[in-house]
């Protein structure tokens, strides 16, 4: 896709995300595309650093949790103005991915699978037991909402606007940079490691660059989480929320950038259609424990019938 | 005249195998140099060694009188370019995305200016692509340029991969068996790139046992035999050599 026709694309759906929920009465609904949106924006960075560096990263969690805790601490215990402390929340995740990355990319193999699980779960033990900060395992209260000007945007329709706005904008931005030298860079590592390096590139920095924008993205989306739910607290940001987020990027496909916003959708989709559709289907009051088997079965088979994912479908057919 | 490339008492093990043994060699500016060989003579190794995906056990490499890095980026970032023994291209580009990836160096914006799409990010990839495009038309491909590599027949993407290396304005090219798997016209094809780069200002290092195309197209030949030199000079020479005539020639020489 061409520049022009990208953003092209990109401006229609962005009008739609601005019109549309006003039409949308249901909170539910605005809820589950807010939920979308965040998951979408958390795993494009992911998607970068599974398509592009060949790595996995299984504590993706621990930025979003850096993204929510340091947003939600300067906002209360500190006073920041609260767009200050959502742009030291994406700061932070960049710093901190760049020094988890540092040692990793000098070397090869599942090294960065291992690191980041560890990461993840020292992430989430730090904020459950550094309660002087963190509040502990009850977390932090009394978030304010991100404002603009005299526009508190506390409520679904309004938050719902933004955290789209925030991912058109980086599907944007990442789709100029995949079109760019950087871009052809990253996927000429794709294509042959050795040949990128025979071209003068420094493939171990260029995947370095990839893992710290990720661990940038997925931050932005914890702040906004943050300011959303006015309250922070350590369950939503175990392995298991790091593993959704693998999901989402593998159900999306990695071969585009599309693939994100559509493994969100699809897996948000999934949980709550499943959530709403089982009760009727099983008469026993153990519909909870059937979700997570029928969820897993889907996905399965979703896998299975397309390996590279839903974006796989479009070049199928192409 | 000095020499652009100097290799000085290189040597290689692999465990208790000495695949180079104290290798001294020179490659003169401007002159396309051939490493031939029988199996296992140690030509690849070397190529590697000098391209830095090997490093050596003994020995050191001089280009323009400058010890050569460890890491193939950075001899790659000092003006040496290579080829594949089996090409390597990256198959879901284009033609001219590949040779592109050749120019990155080049590129002066960075990740901030491509992503924002900055008018001096737009001046820098027309120039980029001007780039990329001479160094398509040396090779001969102009009117492939937008289409897929991986569509082109076996030789065409060799050639694109030449392209690619000299896309980053080498001062030395190396060629991995650059004849393998090419035919005989394709071979007469790729000799006259070979020289018209060798013409242009680019020195050429190849290694490859295609007997006809390395005497047709090399100023100079270095014969390895079990990892060390046998013999060295212009192709009549080597040809007529009694040593390489037996260990490696053979009855093949009418």
């Amino acid at each position: 896709m061409t520049a022009r026709a990208r953003w092209t694309t990109l401006s229609v759906i962005g009008a739609a995300a601005m019109l549309l929920p006003s039409l949308i009465g249901s909170s539910y609904v605005l809820s589950a595309l807010i939920f979308v949106g965040l998951n979408a924006i958390a795993a494009l960075g992911l998607t970068l650093v599974m398509g592009f560096a060949g790595q996995v990263s299984l504590g993706q969690a621990a930025f979003y949790a850096i993204g929510a805790y340091v947003s939600g601490v300067l906002s209360v215990s500190y006073g920041w103005n609260t767009w200050a402390a959502l742009a030291a929340s994406v700061l932070a995740g960049a710093l901190i991915a760049l020094l988890v990355g540092l040692p990793i990319f000098r070397l090869s193999g599942l090294l960065l699978a291992m690191a980041t699980l560890g990461f993840g779960i020292i992430v989430y033990y730090v904020l459950v037991n550094w309660s002087a900060v963190t509040g502990g395992p009850s977390g932090l209260t009394g978030i304010p909402p991100l404002r603009i000007g005299p526009i508190r945007l506390d409520t679904d329709a309004r938050v719902v606007r933004l955290v789209w706005i925030c991912l058109l904008l980086l599907l944007g931005l990442t789709g100029n940079l995949m079109d760019s030298r950087v871009g052809r860079a990253l996927r000429a590592i794709h294509g042959s490691e050795a040949a990128a390096q025979a071209a003068g590139i420094d493939t171990g920095r260029l995947k370095l660059g990839i893992f710290t924008l990720a661990g940038a993205m997925t931050a932005l989306a914890g702040g906004l989480y943050a300011y959303y739910l006015a309250f922070v607290n350590p369950s939503p940001f175990s392995f298991a929320y790091s593993i959704e987020l693998v999901l989402i990027v593998a159900v999306g496909g990695v071969g585009s950038l599309w693939g994100a916003p559509l493994g969100a959708a699809a897996v948000v989709g999934l949980v709550e259609g499943l959530r709403a559709l089982l009760p009727h289907l099983t008469t026993s009051h153990g519909a909870a424990e059937y979700e997570i088997v029928v969820f897993g079965l889907v996905l399965m088979a979703l896998m299975i019938a397309l390996p590279q994912g839903l974006t796989g479908l479009s070049r199928r057919s192409a | 005249m000095t020499a652009l490339l100097e290799v000085h008492g290189l040597a290689k093990h692999f465990g208790g195998v000495a695949a180079v043994r104290d290798l001294d060699f020179e490659v003169a500016p401007g002159q396309i140099k051939a490493l031939i060989g029988p199996n296992g003579a140690g030509k690849t190794t070397t190529f590697n060694l000098i391209c830095g995906s090997l490093a050596p056990t003994r020995g050191s490499i001089f280009f323009e009188g400058r010890r050569l890095p460890a890491r193939p980026y950075e001899v790659a970032a000092r003006g040496v370019a290579r080829t594949f023994q089996l090409v390597r291209l990256f198959g879901e580009m284009t033609v001219i995305e590949n040779v592109l990836v050749g120019c990155h160096r080049q590129g002066r914006v960075g990740w901030l200016g491509c992503a924002l799409r900055t008018r001096a990010m737009r001046t820098d990839e027309a120039s980029l692509r001007r780039r990329a495009l001479t160094a398509i038309e040396r090779v001969g491909l102009a009117s492939r340029a937008d289409g897929s590599a991986a569509a082109l027949p076996y030789g065409a993407q060799r050639l694109v991969e030449i392209a690619r290396a000299l896309a980053m304005s080498p001062r030395l090219l190396l060629l991995d068996e650059p004849a393998a798997g090419l035919n005989g016209p394709e071979q007469a094809a790729l000799a006259g790139v070979v020289r018209a780069i060798r013409d242009a200002g680019t020195t050429v290092v190849l290694v490859d046992h295609h007997m006809d195309f390395v005497m047709d197209v090399s100023d100079e030949v270095l014969v390895l035999s079990y990892g060390e030199k046998l013999a060295e000079g212009p192709p009549h020479y080597v040809r007529s050599h009694p040593a390489v005539i037996e260990a490696y020639l053979g009855e093949e020489t009418d």
